[in-house]
Order: structure tokens, then sequence, then C-alpha cells
């Protein structure tokens, strides 16, 4: 294994896209993002590649849908105001089955809102961006290391069922530094006989669209992507357990909150309270059936997020609202403490009798 | 014996457009283009929204119909992906001239090498009529139905003079396809802006007044006296900028 | 399980970010598991900037502190806000030539290093932060005076020797200041 080596979210998030081939990045300065920016900027002339500083939001993401429709590898970033002006390229990127990573380092919202950490963009990012029928794999790193390797991996996973991964961390996580290993290993080739590479006269011309005028034919192509979708659901959900084999409450927590949680699982259980986590890495596909096995066992959620209550929605769906599910938020750039979602698990255990 | 063919690089595909509307004659341009450089094989186009969304049926080459508007910034990815691959957009006013302004503006300034054929009939076709952002002044329309009131919907914008300050443009220019000599005209300057791209001189313009006899509600010859008539006053044609040659007058 | 939350804080341009980095990058070449967080924004350009490290044996939860085991504090406005939130039994090093109060609390030990004062006697401009360092490394113990120049060598380009060379001539300065 190779040396560790201490990063930066954002930068390692950069250092990956370049490991995994990505050799075209198009993006606009936002805080808290600004260095996987920065440091394209620096990187990819050195590696034959190109960083282009976009005249906006839309202009990058759109770079970004010609570049994939040549079949190589690219990547955009933002922070959560320029990830809302992203969003009609996301729904084109998704109507052509076009392959991107799209990087969102939140900060708070709406508006203007702050430039301090947040979570308040999941429903956008599992939900809202774009309009139409339509998903994206959503990964929520929770660690430097992981940024690294879900970079590593979306840039597969993007490829492999022709979609839009998302990065979805905050500015914490974009602007701490850990130790990395970069050692990532080949990356996997994919065949797209269906990228516009010319013709050369050889063959009949390929044509990357999203408009179907037959409405028969549009419920057509969505219906063949939703099965698509179905087979991400089935093969590409991880998440991460922690104590959970005797856990009464199970907190669920994503990204840096699932750090913070951990802290406060370890104190509960000093207490003599058995808690646990269930962390999701992939938020879509959402780990439906581990939170539905533990809702067999626990006595009640614990939805740790920092906004004033997205996930907490899909929890409630998972577990079909069979046990109750209380939020622990801290919204507008705030961070939890472990104090906060301690005080949060003796309430539930409370509830839960 | 001349035979009268179908260039190369347009497909069998019936045109889609209305009877009379001149978007026909500039596919063939275009295409004639293609074919006299013969850069088929490696030609990709990018087709906009508006009435020629469907381009990319009609044109015989790879082709990717993007976002309103979002055609420079998709023909962008596409030449930084691949630089031997010749790339064009066309687009129409409300495309090229409202809603992607920015994205116009800044690829011109980037002096990407790319194609654009702009094609100007002063309303917004495919939605039926409305204000485009070069209607004339006093120009009746769906959504201008007193005539244009420059005073709350301002002036037209006139893009070949509007680029003509941005130094990364390499060739602008305005032609009309409304007579046989302003179409000879034209084909030599999309020729020339395809040819400006297989060079690498950079970014290449070809501004086309066109009509829109549907939603003009005039016969198609009619149409074409009223392009004369009022359009070209207001866009006169010729040439606003050529780097290159400038650069040739001053040695 | 031991673990070690250190603070640091002063106005930006005094190297804050660079000196959390130095030491986190030198417990990463100790093999434990370390974080390094910024504050962020605007304070960073001219205000108040601050990072705290966290060196641990053990995997780190939150990288976020509300409280820390060691104060680095390089101006008034950091110790007011942060000698409350050091731990009983903790350290505050202050710069004594820009702080001119002293350590209200009873149960932390303070130390007072005049590190800016210090640079500038010595000609070593702009590197009170590791002179200060210097001192917190004599008394936490947190690294071996023999490896100064290995973790230095990880964020200083080599073909700045001479900025090595002067970094860890500061720390020395800071260790053996009585």
């Amino acid at each position: 294994m190779s040396e560790k080596v201490l990063m930066k979210g954002n930068e390692a998030i950069a250092e990956a896209a370049i490991m995994a081939g990505c050799r075209h990045y198009f993006g606009y300065p936002i805080t808290p993002q600004t260095e996987i920016a920065a440091y394209m900027s620096k990187r990819m002339p050195k590696v034959g590649g190109v960083f282009l500083q976009a005249e906006s939001e839309i202009a990058a993401i759109n770079m970004v849908i010609g570049v994939s429709a040549t079949g190589k590898r690219v990547m955009t970033s933002s922070s959560s105001p320029g990830i809302s002006l992203k969003s009609e390229g996301l729904s084109y990127l998704a109507g052509c089955d076009l392959p991107a990573l799209v990087v969102n380092i939140q900060r708070g919202g709406p508006g203007l809102g702050g430039i301090q950490p947040a979570q308040s963009d999941y429903w956008q990012a599992v939900r809202a961006a774009g309009h139409g029928d339509f998903r994206r794999i959503v990964l929520a790193p929770a660690s430097v290391q992981e940024m690294v390797e879900l970079t590593f991996k979306g840039f597969d996973l993007a490829d492999k069922y022709r979609m839009t991964t998302l990065i979805l961390a905050d500015g914490t996580m974009g602007q701490m530094m850990e130790p990395v290993s970069l050692d990532m290993g080949e990356v996997t080739a994919t065949e797209k006989s269906w990228a516009l590479t010319g013709t050369k006269e050889a063959r009949k011309p390929n044509i990357v669209n999203s408009l179907y005028l037959q409405p028969e034919n549009l419920e057509k192509m969505n219906r063949e992507r939703y099965e698509r979708y179905q087979k991400v659901e089935e093969n590409e959900v991880m998440f991460e357990q922690y104590l959970m084999d005797d856990a009464e409450i199970c907190l669920v927590a994503f990204g840096v909150t699932a750090r913070v949680s951990k802290n406060a699982v370890d104190i509960a259980r000093q207490n003599g309270v058995k808690a646990g986590m269930i962390r999701p890495v992939t938020l879509w596909p959402f780990p439906k059936a581990a939170l539905r096995k533990a809702a067999e066992k626990v006595k009640a959620f614990v939805s740790v997020e920092l906004s004033m209550g997205q996930m907490i929605e899909d929890v409630e769906l998972a577990i079909r609202c069979q046990k109750p599910v209380l939020l622990c938020s801290r919204a507008g750039g705030m961070i939890t403490t472990p104090d906060d979602v301690l005080a949060k698990i003796n309430e539930a255990n409370e509830i839960g009798g | 014996m001349v035979v009268f063919e179908k260039p190369k690089a347009l497909t069998d595909a019936v045109l889609s457009y209305c009877p009379g509307c001149t978007h026909g004659i500039i596919h063939r341009l275009v295409a004639e283009a293609i074919d006299e450089l013969g850069i088929r094989g490696d030609t990709i186009g990018v087709a906009p929204v508006g009435c020629s969304v469907l381009a990319y049926n009609f044109f015989n080459v790879d082709m990717i119909q993007a976002a309103h508007g979002r055609a420079p910034a998709v023909a962008t990815g596409i030449k930084r992906s691949d630089p031997s691959k010749i790339v064009f957009t066309y687009q129409g006013d409300g495309d090229l001239a409202a809603i992607g302004t920015a994205e116009t503006v800044h690829a011109a300034a980037r002096g990407e090498n790319i194609v654009v054929i702009f094609v100007n009939n002063a309303i917004y076709g495919m939605t039926g009529g409305q204000l485009a952002p070069t209607s004339l002044p006093g120009m009746v329309t769906q959504t201008s139905p007193y005539g244009r009131d420059v005073e709350n919907a301002g002036y037209p914008m006139k893009v070949c003079e509007l680029l003509q300050n941005v130094d990364g443009a390499a060739y602008l220019e305005r032609i009309a396809v409304n007579d046989i000599k302003n179409i000879n005209k034209a084909k030599k300057a999309i020729l020339k802006a395809f040819k400006n791209q297989v060079e690498g001189k950079g970014f290449s313009l070809v501004e086309v007044l066109s009509t829109c006899p549907t939603n003009w509600g005039l016969t198609p010859v009619k149409s074409l006296d009223w392009l004369r008539e009022n359009m070209i006053p207001y866009y006169p044609l010729g040439v606003y900028k050529d780097k290159y040659a400038e650069k040739e007058e001053s040695k | 399980m031991s673990e070690k939350r250190f603070l640091f804080a002063g106005f930006g341009g005094q190297g804050i970010l660079f000196t959390g980095k130095y030491l986190a990058y030198e417990g990463l070449l100790q093999g434990k598991e370390v974080s390094w967080l910024p504050s962020y924004g605007p304070e960073m350009r001219g205000g108040t900037a601050n990072c705290s490290v966290i060196i641990s044996d053990t995997s780190i939860g939150s990288p976020i502190i509300t409280t820390h085991d060691v104060l680095i504090a390089m101006n008034l406005p950091s110790l007011d806000k942060f000698e409350p939130e050091t731990v009983e039994g903790g350290k505050i090093f202050v710069d004594s030539s820009l702080i001119g109060r002293k350590v209200a609390r009873t149960d932390v030990d303070a130390y007072y290093i005049p590190a800016t004062q210090l640079a500038s006697d010595k000609n070593l401009p702009g590197l009170a932060n590791m002179i200060i360092l210097g001192n917190v490394i004599r008394q936490t113990g947190v690294m071996d005076v023999a490896d100064l120049a290995r973790a230095m060598r990880k964020i200083v380009s080599e073909r700045r020797q001479d900025m090595i060379d002067l970094n860890i001539k500061a720390i020395e300065l800071g260790y053996n200041y009585q």
C-alpha cells in the first residue's frame, strides 16, 4: 500500500478523479468547494487534461454534457446554490443517459444562505435537482479516505449505469485534512459505443438526445431507464453498521454527522444505553432493507442531520413508520455536537419504553 | 450533365419545417460545406431548442441535442474533449441571443474553435410566434400584440455588432437567404466558418437572416420581401470581423 | 484510548493553519490517526483564524471539537474565546508579546512565550507560530525533537530548504525558551 498523505477533502476528491481517469473538469468558484477547482487548475495541465473555469455553473454542467457525450470521464463540482443552477443540466444528463460525476460540498441554505457546513441539500440530491422522472446515484463519504474511494467508485458506477453520480459532502468534509491512501488500483474501462466520436463514414450517426415527442416513446424510455435504476437498487446499496447487533436505539446519520454520532453512541453505551448506528453511504439507493431489518429489533430511531429534517422522511418510509423516529437537527451551518445526539438518544430510550 | 443531389451530410429524413421556411436552405448550405471540406466523418453537431431542435435527425453526422441556449457550452465540452473533431452549433435567435447569451458571448471570448450557425428570423417559431430578442421595434408578435415597445421590451439584440468587440471572436458575418445572390454569399460564409475551424482559427459565427412565414403571417414569397425591406436595414449584412483578414491587411 | 486535541487560534496571516498542518503531519508520520479542521470563510482573510488538530491512537470520531486539551492563543480575541473551552488540566500557550493579560483559569497550566518578539529579535520574520509550537512540543511531548524535519519536508517543498531550516530553527528556539 502506498504511503499515506495528509490531504484536504476537496483536494482528495480532485486527485481521486484524476486517478479515475477523469481528464476534464469544468467549474465555477464557490465556497466551500473552491479548492477542487484550484487543485484541478494546477494538476490538469500536468496530466494532459483540461481545466476550464466556466462563465457560470450552467455552462459548466453543459460542458460536462459535451465531454460525456464523447465518451470520456468528466466532472464538475460546486456548493449548494451552484448545484441549483446545474439542475437543468442534471436533468439533461439523465435524459441523455450520460455518465458524469458531480460533487456538492454543501453549505447552509436556502438562497445564498451561508458558507458553513450543512446537509440541507439532501432532498435536492436524492430527489429534486432537475425536472422529470429520473434518479441519480448519491454517495455520502464520511472521511477524507472515503472521499477518495467514493469518487473513484463513483466514476465506475456512472459509466456502468450511464447515470450521474453525485458526491454529497459538506463544508467540514471538504475543508478537513486526514491521512489518505491513494492506492486505488486499475481504472475500469467501459465500452461506449453510443459516444459521439465522429462516424468516420463507417457507421450511422450516433445521436445523444433527450427529446421524445411521441409520449409512447418517452414512456418506454422512462420505463427502460427505471429498469436500470432497479438494478442499481438491487446491487449498489452501501451502508455501514456500528454496534447494531444488540442496539435498542438506532441512529441514522451520514457524512460528518455520522462521525459525531459515533462519538455519541460510544458515550451512550458507557452510560448503559444500547445505541447503534446505520450510516447510509449511498443516499440513493437508500439502505431501506437494513433499516427495515433494524426496525424489527430496535425501540426507536434517531435521524441525525444538519438540516431541518430531510432524511428522516426516508427513514420513516423505509421502516413503514413501524417505530418512532426522532430528529436530531442543527441547521444553517451549525454543527451537531455529541451531547446533542446523546440527549436525543436518551429521549428515544424513554419514548421507546 | 449536372445532377442535383442531396448533400451527403444530410440524412434522408424529411425536413419537419413549415412550407417556405428557410431552415431547409440553411441546412443544405451547412451540409454542403461539410461535404466540400470532406469532414463528415469527423463532424459533431449540436442541435438547439427551437424550430431546429430536430436538426439531429437531418444532419448525417454525430449529433447531440442541447438544453435551451446551452449549445455553445456543450460544443465547448465536445471540442475540448477531442480538438480533432469539427464541432458546430445550429441555433435560433431565442436560443442564442436570449436564454443563451452568456454561453454565446463567453464561447466567443474564449475563442473556442467552433462554428456557430445563428439563424435569426426575429421570432420564436416553435412556441408559436412570440417576441424574440431580435424582433424588430414595433413588430407584432403573440407576446407583443401592440408591437414591440422598446420602452417596455427593450431593443433588439444585434449579435454580430455585440461580438465585434469580443477579442476572442475570429470571424463574424451576417448574411441572408432571401435571394440567389445572398444565398451564394451565405454559402461562402458558412464554408469559410467551417474552414476556419479546420485551420484552427477559432470562434466563427455566421448570422443568417431567415424567414418565418407561418408566424410572420405572410406567404413564403412575401416573407422574403419582408426580410429584405425590414430586417436587412436593421441588421446590415456583411463581415463584422475577420481577425485573420485584418492581420493580412495590416502586414 | 489516548487522544490529544489541539486548538491553534490567532489572526489570519500568523501561520495558524500551517502550524496545525505541520503537527498533524507529524502525527501521521508517527503512525497515529489524525485530523485537521480549519475555520473557513471570510475570517481567513485577515480576521481570526483557527484550526483544530486531533492526534489519536484509535480512529477519530468527530473531527469537530467543542473542547480541547491544548490551546495555542496568538491574539487576545482567541484567548478570550477559547480559554473557557479548554479542559480541566489542559494547557494554554500564550503569545505574551501580543496578549497583555494572564490566563484566568487556575485549573490549567499556562505558558507565556513572547513569540512575536522573539521572532523579531532573532530575525525569524513571521515564525512566531513555530516558536510557540516549539514550546508546545516541549511541554506536551507530542513529538520527539529529533524528528522536527521529517514533517516539515512533507509540507514545505524541498526547493525551499532555507524555509525548512528557518522553521526548524524557530521551533528549537521556542523549545529551549525558559
